[in-house]
C-alpha cells in the first residue's frame, strides 16, 4: 500500500513539476497543494490519463485557516476565582502569521479536495489556496467533476468562497437571505441573529442575539511528546492482523 | 382566450418541505411542462445545525453524538467514521473484539437503514404493508443497541480506541401485562433468555426468511414493477461523474464497496458478496439493498461467531485517551487525575489532518479532519453520501411524469439530518 502510494506521489510530483507541492502526512494519505493557476490543469489529467484515473471526487470543502495553531488560554497562574470558566473568544481573531509563506498578504482560506480512483483503488487530496482578497476566489472543477456542483456552493455558503466558471453559485445550507458565512472563523458560534415569531407584528422578526458567546472548555495545545515515536513508524491503521 | 389558454404549459410547483415523501424537510421546486418535469430544483438546508461548527468548539469525544443525529438511521456507522478520523491522526490501535463488535453493529446498522428505507419507499409508491413488516424486524435491532447502549437510535457506543462497553450477558424481556398473555410473552422471551450474542444469533437464524417474504410482496409484484423499472437510470459514468457511492453506484453496474476495496477493521477476514445492478434504474437499487440485506446478515452471524469464542478488552489502555475505569478511580490517584484531565479538557489529537471512510448503508461515509494540536477539532468536515445523490436530483428526473420524482427521491436513500448537516 504505502509502496503503491510513494509511486503514485513520484508520477504526479514528476509530471506536475513546480504545480504542485506534496504535504507531509502522519497517516499515509497523500496530499498535494497545487497553485491556484494550474488547478483545473492539474484536475483535469488526473481524471483523464491512464497512470491516474481520479473518476470520482469524493468531497470538496473549504477549509479557513484564520486561527490555526492559536488556543485561547495560554495562562500558568490562576486567579483568586480560580481559571476563569468561560473565557471569552475574541471578537475578531488575529490572524495566524505562521500561515504566511512569502507572500504580502495571509492565506487564509483554502479548498480541500478529495479524489478517487475507482479503476486504481486509490485516493488523493488536493489543496489549493484561494487568490489573497475579500472575496477569496478559485477555479470552479464543475466541468470536470459534475459532484463539484452541490459541494461548491456549500463551499461559497459557508466560507464564502467564489468559484469562477460555476453557473449557478447560490447559497445552498442557510436560510433564504442569510447574511454572512458562518463557518468563518470570525463569525461567532451562537450566530448574529435569532428570530421569533412577534404576536403584535403578526410576523415573524429578526433581532440581534441575546444569548452571549461563551466556551465552555477553552482550546488548548499541549506539547505532547507521546506521538514522536508514532510519528516515526509506518502509519498502522486498518485490520490488525495476526 | 382559448389560445391564450394553450400557450401556458410550464409551470412552476412547490413539493414539500411539509410532504410525506420528501422524506424529511425537502423543498422541491418543479418547473413541470404538464405532468412532465422540465427542472427540478432542491432546496435544502431546513435541517442544518452547523454540526461541524459545533465541533469545532467542543473536545473530540463530546461531538461523538453529534454524529448519530447526522444520519439517523445509520446511526453507529457516523460514529464509526468519526472515530476512526481520530484514532488515525493518533495513531491508535483498536483491540480486535472492539473492532468485531464494531462490524457487527455497521452490520446490524446496515440492516436496520435498509429495512426503513424499504418500509419508506414501498410507503412511498404504494406498497402499505411493506412498513409494517419492516419494522417487525427493526424493533429486535432497536433492542440491541439498546441492550450496548442504553439508547435505542443515539446510541454514542463508538469511542476513539474501541467501544465503550462489552456486550451485556442479559437482555431486557418482556414483562406480562393486560395486553398480552402469559403464552406469548413466554414466546417473545424465548430468545431473549441468553446474552446478546444469543439473541442476535438467533435473529442472524430467522431474517432470511424474513426477506424473503418481503421479496414475496415486491420483486415480482407488476405494481412494484412498474413504478421502478427503467425510472432514473444512471450510467456508470454518469454515476461516477456526479460522485455516487453506495448502493446508488452499485446499482449502476460498478462493483464498489470499501469493505471489499479498502477493508478497513475486520471486514477483509469476512466472507460477503457485493451485489451489483445491470440497469442502474431504481429496481436494480431496490435488488441491490435487498441482497445487501442478506449479506449483511451473513456478516453479522460470522461476527457473532467469533465473538462468542473471543473475550477480551474492547477498550484499549491508554489512558491519555480514554478515562480509566471507574473502580480504579476510586483507589488510584493517577486515574483520578487521568479522569479529571479527559472531562475537562480532553485529549490532544497532534497537528496534521486524516480522512476516514465508512461504507456506510447510504455510500461513502467520510469524515476529513483537521487538527491543529489542540484539544478540539480545528475542522471537521462530514461527507455524507446522500449529499451527491440529492444533488443529482435533477438530472435523474428531468423528463418523468411527477409520480416518478416520489420514486426517484426514495431510492436515493436520502436522509436530511446528514445532507444538511
Amino acid at each position: 500500500m504505502n509502496q503503491a502510494l510513494e509511486q503514485l506521489a513520484e508520477t504526479i510530483s514528476g509530471r506536475f513539476t513546480g504545480l504542485v507541492a506534496r504535504v507531509e502526512s502522519r497517516c499515509g494519505e497523500l496530499t498535494f497543494e497545487v497553485a491556484p493557476t494550474a488547478l483545473l490543469t492539474v484536475c483535469q489529467a488526473l481524471r483523464d490519463e491512464s497512470d491516474w484515473h481520479f473518476e470520482q471526487l469524493i468531497d470538496l470543502c473549504g477549509v479557513d485557516y484564520a486561527t490555526y495553531g492559536q488556543d485561547e488560554w495560554n495562562t500558568d497562574t490562576a486567579t483568586f476565582r480560580g481559571f476563569s470558566r468561560g473565557r471569552e473568544t475574541p471578537a475578531r481573531p488575529a490572524t495566524d502569521p505562521s500561515q504566511q509563506t512569502g507572500s504580502a498578504e495571509p492565506k487564509r482560506f483554502a479548498v480541500v479536495y478529495h479524489l478517487l480512483s475507482v479503476q486504481h483503488n486509490r485516493r488523493l487530496r488536493l489543496r489549493t489556496w484561494c487568490e489573497p482578497g475579500e472575496p477569496p476566489m478559485v477555479d470552479s472543477v464543475i466541468e470536470i467533476w459534475k459532484a463539484a456542483d452541490w459541494f461548491e456552493r456549500e463551499a461559497f455558503d459557508l466560507f464564502g468562497i467564489l468559484f469562477r466558471g460555476h453557473p449557478d453559485l447560490r447559497r445552498l445550507l442557510t436560510d433564504y437571505g442569510f447574511i454572512g458565512h458562518p463557518f468563518r472563523k470570525d463569525f461567532p458560534l451562537s450566530g448574529n441573529v435569532e428570530v421569533r415569531y412577534d404576536p403584535v407584528k403578526g410576523r415573524v422578526v429578526y433581532e440581534p442575539v441575546s444569548i452571549e458567546p461563551r466556551t465552555l472548555v477553552p482550546r488548548v495545545i499541549r506539547d505532547d511528546n507521546r506521538y514522536e515515536a508514532a510519528l516515526k513508524d509506518a502509519p498502522k491503521h486498518g485490520p490488525e492482523h495476526g | 382566450m382559448a389560445r391564450n389558454m394553450a400557450e401556458i404549459r410550464s409551470y412552476t410547483m412547490n413539493f414539500g418541505p411539509q410532504h410525506p415523501a420528501a422524506h424529511g424537510v425537502l423543498r422541491l421546486v418543479l418547473e413541470m411542462d404538464g405532468e412532465v418535469v422540465q427542472k427540478a430544483d432542491p432546496h435544502v438546508g431546513l435541517l442544518h445545525r452547523a454540526t461541524e461548527k459545533l465541533a469545532e468548539s467542543k473536545p473530540y469525544n463530546q461531538s461523538i453524538g453529534y454524529m448519530d443525529r447526522l444520519d439517523y438511521v445509520s446511526m453507529m456507522c457516523n460514529e464509526h467514521a468519526y472515530c476512526m478520523a481520530i484514532e488515525k491522526l493518533l495513531g491508535v490501535q483498536v483491540p480486535s473484539r472492539a473492532q468485531y463488535i464494531r462490524v457487527m453493529f455497521d452490520e446490524i446498522t446496515r440492516i436496520l437503514n435498509h429495512l426503513m428505507w424499504l418500509g419508506a419507499h414501498g410507503l412511498d409508491i404504494g406498497a402499505m404493508t411493506m412498513f409494517l413488516y419492516c419494522f417487525r424486524e427493526r424493533e429486535d435491532l432497536m433492542d440491541c443497541y439498546e441492550a450496548v447502549s442504553g439508547t435505542r437510535m443515539h446510541a454514542t457506543y463508538y469511542r476513539p480506541g474501541g467501544v465503550y462497553r462489552d456486550l451485556p450477558d442479559t437482555l431486557p424481556k418482556y414483562q406480562p401485562s393486560r395486553f398480552r398473555s402469559a403464552k406469548e410473552i413466554s414466546r417473545l422471551n424465548e430468545a431473549r433468555s441468553g446474552s446478546l450474542l444469543d439473541f442476535i444469533d438467533d435473529f442472524t437464524a430467522r431474517f432470511p426468511a424474513a426477506i424473503d417474504e418481503y421479496e414475496t410482496l415486491l420483486t415480482d409484484n407488476r405494481i412494484w414493477k412498474q413504478r421502478t423499472v427503467n425510472i432514473g437510470v444512471v450510467t456508470p459514468e454518469r454515476a461516477l461523474n456526479l460522485g455516487f457511492t453506495g448502493p446508488v453506484l452499485r446499482g449502476s453496474g460498478i462493483a464498489w464497496d470499501l469493505r471489499k476495496k479498502q477493508p478497513y477493521e475486520v471486514y477483509d477476514r469476512m466472507d460477503f458478496d457485493i451485489p451489483v445492478g445491470l440497469n442502474g434504474d431504481c429496481y436494480d437499487r431496490y435488488l441491490v439493498r435487498v441482497e445487501e440485506l442478506r449479506q449483511s446478515n451473513r456478516i453479522v452471524k460470522q461476527c457473532v461467531d467469533w465473538l462468542q469464542q473471543n473475550p477480551g478488552p474492547v477498550m484499549i489502555d491508554d489512558h491519555k485517551v480514554v478515562p480509566p475505569r471507574r473502580e480504579e478511580m476510586k483507589g488510584d490517584m493517577e486515574s483520578l487525575i487521568h479522569h479529571f484531565k479527559l472531562f475537562t479538557e480532553g485529549y490532544c489529537v497532534p497537528a496534521g489532518e486524516s480522512y476516514a471512510a465508512v461504507e456506510a448503508p447510504k455510500g461513502e461515509f467520510g469524515i476529513y479532519l483537521v487538527s491543529d494540536g489542540s484539544n478540539k477539532p480545528y475542522r471537521l468536515k462530514c461527507r455524507a453520501p446522500g449529499f451527491p445523490h440529492l444533488a443529482a436530483l435533477e438530472e435523474m428526473t428531468r423528463g418523468h411524469m411527477l409520480a416518478d420524482v416520489v420514486a426517484v427521491i426514495g431510492t436515493l436513500d436520502i436522509v436530511f439530518g446528514e445532507i444538511d448537516r
